[in-house]
This record gives C-alpha cells, sequence and structure tokens, in this order.
C-alpha cells in the first residue's frame, strides 16, 4: 500500500475549485516535485493534504504507518509576527508539541530529538539566538528542524529555497537530499524545474494540463517539454 | 521615616492589604497573556470584552446584584467565545462586529445607569467604573477569595498549557497541521483573557485594562529575545509596577488604576531605554 494516496481529488476555496480530479500516490521514501504555475494551486493542494483544508470531493487516504499528524510541514510563508521573540531551540522544540499529547511539558527525549535536529541542520551555534534576527536561509533551516520533529516519515516542503542565494540554495537541496536518503519521503513545490528534475524521482505537475509520473516519463512527455523549455510557460 | 510610619499605619487596615494581595494577583495574571495577545492581534478582543464586562456590570448595577461577578464573569466569557467565533469566520466581519459589540455595550450600559440607577452620584459610578478609581480600596472578603481562586486557575492554566500556547502563537498553521487542536487552545485563550479582564477591572477599570495586559509584555519584549524571559520578565515587571502603584496611590490619594498604568508607562520607557543602548552594543 502507498503511503499517501489522493483519490479524485478536487480543491479549491469557499466552494470555487481550483483544481479538479487530481489522482496520484506515493510510496515511502520517493521524492516527489510538485510544479506548476503561480495560483495553480500547489499551496492549496498542500494545506489540503495537512488537513488545514478540507477538499471539495474526493479523499486523501494515507497508509504504511502514516498518520496525517505525523507530516511535517514547512510553510511558503511563515507570517511570524515582526516582533516574536523565540529563540531558536524554542522553535525547534515546538515541533515536538504534536508528541505530547496532552502532556505539558517536553520530556527529555523530545528535547534530544530537538538538539539532534538543530544539529543535522548546521545552527547549532544560533540555539540561542532570537529568530527574528537570523536571515532567511538561516530560518529556512529552523524551521526545516522543526518539521523534522515533528515527523520521522514525511516532509512537505513549500518552495523552501524562496529568497535564497544560489550557494544556500545549494545546501538546503543537498539537506533535503540527505533527509530522502534517510528514509524520510520528501514532497517539495519548486518553481526551480532543473532543481526538480535533478533531485526528485517523480514529478507533479498541476495547471491546465496535470501530469503525474517519474521524472523520465515528465521529460517525454506533452507538459514537461512545454514547461521545461519556455521557462515555467505551457 | 515618616514614609514608613505612614505605610504601617495604612496597613493595619484590611482593606490595603485586600488591595495589595489581589492588586499583585490580576496584575501577574494579566501578564502573562500579553506576548500572547500583542502577537495574535488579540488585543482588540481584549479591548471589546472589557466594554462587554462594563456593560454587564451596569446591568448587574441595575439589578441591584451585590456580587456583580456573578453576572459579568459569564457574559464576558461568553462574548469572548462569540468573538473569537466571528474573528476567525472572516477577518474585516470580525473586526466589525468587536467594535459594534463593545460599542454597544458601552453605550447600552451608560443608558441602563442613567435610566434605572439609585445612586446620587452617577457620573462618579460611571468613572469608577470605567477608571476603577475606588473598587480596588473596597473589596470585599468574598471579592477576594473569589478573584484569589480565578488568579490561581489562571496561573496554573497557563502554566499547564505554556507550551501549547507558544505552539499556537507562533505558528498557527504548523500547530494545527501537526495535530495540535489549535481551536481549542484559542478558545482557551479567549476564556483565559476574559476571566482576566472580570478581574481586572477590579483593579484598573475596563477603560485602562488594555494597558495593564499590554505595557508589561511589550516592556519585555524590548529587552528579552526568548518567549520564556519576556513571559516571566512582563510577570514580574507586572507585579511591581502594579504594587509600586496601588502603594504611591495610597500614599498620595491618587487614583489607583491611572497610577498604576503611569507606573507601567515609566517602566517601558525605562526598558525601551535599556533596549536601544544594549542593542546599541550588540551591534
Ligand atoms: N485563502 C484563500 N481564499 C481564496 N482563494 C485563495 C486563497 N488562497 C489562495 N487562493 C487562490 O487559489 C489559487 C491557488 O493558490 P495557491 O496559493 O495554491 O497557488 P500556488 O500554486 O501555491 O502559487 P505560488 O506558486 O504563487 O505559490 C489562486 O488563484 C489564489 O488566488
Ligand atoms: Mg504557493
Amino acid at each position: 500500500m502507498s503511503q499517501l494516496e489522493c483519490r479524485d481529488l478536487c480543491l479549491g476555496y469557499d466552494g470555487r475549485t481550483i483544481l479538479h480530479n487530481l489522482n496520484f500516490s506515493i510510496d515511502s521514501g520517493d521524492y516527489l516535485c510538485i510544479v506548476g504555475e503561480n495560483g495553480s494551486g500547489k499551496s492549496t493542494l498542500m494545506k489540503t493534504i495537512l488537513g488545514l483544508q478540507s477538499p471539495i470531493s474526493g479523499e486523501i487516504i494515507t497508509g504504511d504507518g502514516l498518520h496525517q499528524n505525523e507530516i511535517g510541514y514547512l510553510p511558503q510563508q511563515t507570517v511570524v509576527q515582526r516582533d516574536f521573540p523565540a529563540t531558536v531551540r524554542e522553535i525547534v522544540l515546538s515541533g515536538c508539541q504534536a508528541r505530547c499529547g496532552l502532556r505539558p511539558f517536553y520530556s527529555k527525549e523530545e528535547k534530544k530529538l530537538a538538539d539532534e535536529n538543530i544539529e543535522k541542520m548546521g545552527i547549532a551555534n544560533l540555539g540561542k539566538r532570537c529568530y527574528r534576527e537570523l536571515s532567511g536561509g538561516q530560518q529556512q533551516r529552523v524551521l526545516l528542524a522543526r518539521a523534522l520533529c515533528a515527523t520521522k516519515k514525511m516532509l512537505l516542503l513549500d518552495e523552501p529555497v524562496s529568497g535564497l542565494d544560489p550557494k544556500v540554495t545549494a545546501e538546503m537541496y543537498q539537506l533535503i537530499e540527505g533527509l530522502n536518503k534517510d528514509g524520510i519521503t520528501v514532497i517539495m513545490i519548486s518553481h526551480d524545474i532543473g532543481a526538480a528534475l535533478s533531485y526528485a524521482d517523480k514529478i507533479l505537475h498541476i495547471g491546465q494540463n496535470v501530469f503525474f509520473g517519474t521524472k523520465k516519463e515528465y521529460l517525454e512527455s506533452e507538459v514537461g517539454k512545454g514547461f521545461g523549455m519556455n521557462g515555467g510557460r505551457e | 521615616m515618616m514614609l514608613v510610619d505612614k505605610l504601617s499605619l495604612y496597613f493595619q487596615y484590611p482593606f490595603v492589604r485586600y488591595a495589595l494581595v489581589v492588586g499583585v494577583l490580576i496584575s501577574l495574571c494579566s501578564s502573562l497573556l500579553g506576548v500572547t495577545l500583542v502577537l495574535k492581534r488579540f488585543s482588540f478582543i481584549g479591548d471589546g470584552l472589557s466594554h462587554v464586562a462594563f456593560g454587564a456590570m451596569s446591568v448587574a448595577a441595575v439589578l441591584g446584584l451585590t456580587n456583580d461577578m456573578v453576572l459579568v464573569l459569564p457574559v464576558t466569557v461568553i462574548s469572548a467565545i462569540l468573538l473569537l467565533a466571528a474573528g476567525q469566520n472572516a477577518k474585516i466581519k470580525g473586526d466589525a462586529s468587536v467594535a459594534m459589540i463593545s460599542v454597544g455595550s458601552l453605550a447600552i450600559g451608560y443608558l441602563l445607569m442613567n435610566l434605572f440607577s439609585t445612586s446620587s452620584n452617577l457620573s462618579g459610578d460611571v468613572c469608577s467604573t470605567l477608571f476603577g478609581s475606588t473598587s480596588i480600596l473596597t473589596l470585599s472578603k468574598t471579592e477576594v477569595i473569589l478573584c484569589t481562586v480565578l488568579s490561581v486557575v489562571v496561573v496554573a492554566a497557563f502554566v499547564f498549557f505554556y507550551n501549547k500556547i507558544f505552539c499556537v502563537t507562533f505558528d498557527e498553521s504548523f500547530a494545527r497541521a501537526t495535530g495540535t487542536k489549535a481551536g481549542i487552545y484559542n478558545l482557551l485563550i479567549a476564556v483565559i483573557i476574559a476571566v482576566i479582564i472580570v478581574l481586572a477591572m477590579n483593579l484598573v477599570g475596563s477603560l485602562l485594562i488594555s494597558a495593564l495586559v499590554i505595557f508589561p509584555a511589550l516592556s519585555a519584549m524590548r529587552v528579552f529575545r526568548s518567549f520564556r524571559s519576556v513571559t516571566i520578565c512582563s510577570a514580574v515587571l507586572s507585579v511591581f509596577c502594579s504594587s509600586l502603584g496601588i502603594l504611591i496611590s495610597v500614599l498620595a490619594g491618587t487614583p489607583v488604576g491611572s497610577t498604576i498604568v503611569a507606573v507601567d508607562i515609566v517602566a517601558f520607557a525605562l526598558f525601551s531605554l535599556i533596549g536601544f543602548v544594549s542593542g546599541g552594543k550588540s551591534k
């Protein structure tokens, strides 16, 4: 059974449908890239998978031991208010919240997990720093570490490299690739078609024409050819 | 020496002791959620609720209830829940409904007091409800006990849910996506705010509540960088300022509520300065 499957999924806002009859499934350990034009509904799809909004019709089925609240999430834009006082460690630790249930405080293991993830993301030296004083790339790493605290199975990343310089972007992709190699399923939204093609093994293209399949199939498909050639225009 | 004598004389009166105890408790409670309130833009709810509480209080006065908390507390809590629901459905409508409810209850409250009040000093009554000029010094023993119990509940709830409140305040969609019941915690926050507002009516009156809630948090945020240290600092600061304010007002005969807020403002200026200086150094 696949880890996540979308069947005849229609999504949108207030009854207005943006995407019709989406069908795809992902297995454990996959690296899926979602590509498509601005406004085509990529973030909406992600929010629907996360259960932040309900689909208009169709269903999302999780399997393979994955529960919906075991999905780590890196939002496209975190609407963190400008003045929020919080240290890096406090934020990463908050990723463990879902594990706590009603227990009021974090356990030793959870604190250890947070420290490990901080280490993994290479931000150990920033642990006591205030989040709002960090650079964009550092903030992304903090949020990725937080997402890792929430899951061991699946990560949803909404444009994780937007606004990062080429060097930091490459580092970010390597971090994500490493996580995928460790066995975490990665679903990433990206406008960077080159990166999508070099890292992902499956592609979901949404927009006027929907495509889902492996990288190779994508390159041979009409949708893929159009999107790749004209720098993102269909 | 004279000051100390005068103080110890005052402390022989139970009402002064009550005022200090209740003042400390209320300011502790009100400061805890300050950060959340400021950052979650819930402050408009706080403002609206204080007006609702004023309306409820005037109804209680008209009905001649001896203990007006019986009416004011449930009405405010229910309004908090309603306002929160309205605010989540649609943002603009939420704002408008807060404005409607708050100004509406202010008007109705004043109207009712005018129509039915038997008191000879009507504007004095209204003034004390709005600015809390004397009510802190006229607390009965039941009110003190009620205040104490409610404060303990508020502090306990805050400590117990501290990490969850942080999570929901910092990034609500992440919290919801990973299975934290954000709706319930928003509700909890709204209810706690309502309780705090009703409590704080006694201390500073309904117009000045927002100041009591927001100033300590804003001051602490000038200097500290982590959520925990900001929370602790604003709690300590708030208790300190309120105690100082109460003592000054007892000695100098100034109105309690506005004296406390004045002390809070001075503290804010001081912390801004500290923040500016230390921030300048680290850069
Ligand atoms: N909260 C909302 N209410 C109503 N419509 C919305 C809302 N958020 C987005 N939309 C609409 O849904 C469509 C898809 O938006 P979405 O954010 O999913 O696009 P996207 O593919 O992520 O775009 P981008 O590449 O710019 O991030 C857009 O037409 C947008 O206008
Ligand atoms: Mg998007």
